[in-house]
């Protein structure tokens, strides 16, 4: 049986932490294990637990303490979106003032087509763009029908922007952390 | 390739927000009125069909560890063997070619930023080219979940 061992007892007690179970040893494999994807059985967690030496009530809680503290952004199905004919991807960056980016930003997310939006560094002269936004779509006109819709709407024509499709996926996986960034 | 009506849901109900508890996908059969053992070979088969990537969490890069966007304007002609050897790393996730002089872009995430500056340079070494490091300042929008227009879509035949 593990140890049960709070992370820190007395931020527990003050209710800063979480109690868990789990050793340091068991989350990191339970982390590398869910990171694989939850296995297709009845009692999936059952079936991690064994792995890891633990019960199925430890997994479960340990999962639900890594929703709440946002380490898991979101926990589901996680779709191959080339596959089901989004096939048009296009990656728009924009050159926007500094004192603008914020403004844009937010307007730029209430677009249904938006998916993603992030400001990045500039790298001069070779970068000059600064926020990032993803349009995905299942045909390249409608996706440069939608930008220039937003460009128009959002009044942001004279801005310098770039469009850039993707044509080809070499790698689409999940993000791995369970091991130590040597080559596979 | 068609997909069962029960798939579709699956698919458009449940990139978040996947039970978490002992018997997930009788939750799940429960909620599409369908039985648990028709949820199981729903996914296992979106799974064959390799629609589904995975199911499972999808961690906070920050709070994680250390990841960055990246990009390299590779030779048009050596650009699938570029790819290759980016590919070669487990801390790239995604890799893509886009049209553009900077055609190869990926991700890359490692344990911490140290690990993550290591990679980057073995990167620069491999391929002898530089490397745009693009790393996120702020996330204004992340709508990781798809809502898949069965109608529109054209899906890829196999």
């Amino acid at each position: 049986m593990t140890s049960l061992r709070p992370i820190d007892a007395k931020a527990h007690v003050l209710g800063q932490v979480p109690y868990c179970s789990l050793t340091e040893q068991q989350q990191v494999k339970l982390r590398a294990i869910i990171e694989q994807g939850l296995p297709q059985v009845a009692q999936p967690y059952l079936a991690i637990a064994k792995q890891i030496d633990a019960t199925e009530q430890q997994v479960l809680e340990q999962v639900a303490m890594w929703q709440e503290s946002g380490l898991i952004k979101r926990f589901g199905i996680v779709v191959k979106h080339r596959q089901l004919g989004y096939t048009a991807n296009a990656m728009v960056v924009w050159n926007i003032a500094d004192a603008d980016v914020e403004k844009v930003a937010s307007k730029l997310s209430l677009y249904d087509e938006v998916s993603l939006c992030y400001r990045r560094p500039r790298r001069l002269p070779d970068w000059p763009y600064n926020l990032f936004c993803m349009i995905h779509g299942t045909d390249r006109d409608l996706v440069l029908g939608q930008i220039d819709k937003i460009t128009n709407e959002l009044a942001l024509e004279d801005v310098q922007k770039d469009v850039l499709f993707s044509y080809k996926a070499y790698k689409q996986n999940g993000a791995r952390y369970g091991k130590n960034g040597q080559k596979s | 390739m068609t997909l069962s009506l029960l798939q579709q849901q699956i698919i458009n109900s449940y990139q978040k927000g996947f039970p978490v508890c002992s018997r997930p996908y009788q939750v799940v059969a429960t909620a599409l009125n369908s039985t648990e053992d028709d949820v199981i070979s729903a996914i296992k088969d979106l799974k064959d069909k390799n629609i589904l990537s995975r199911l499972g969490p999808v961690f906070c890069h920050k709070k994680a560890g250390a990841s960055t966007l990246a990009a390299i304007a590779v030779p048009p002609a050596q650009l699938d063997k570029v790819a290759g050897i980016v590919n070669q790393f487990e801390q790239v996730n995604h890799n893509y070619a886009r049209e553009h002089e900077y055609n190869l872009w990926f991700v890359v995430t490692a344990n911490d930023a140290v690990a993550l500056e290591y990679t980057l340079m073995e990167i620069e070494l491999l391929t002898g080219l530089p490397v745009l490091v693009l790393p996120m300042e702020a996330a204004y929008h992340i709508d990781l979940g798809f809502n898949i227009d069965f109608q529109q879509s054209k899906m890829k035949e196999h």
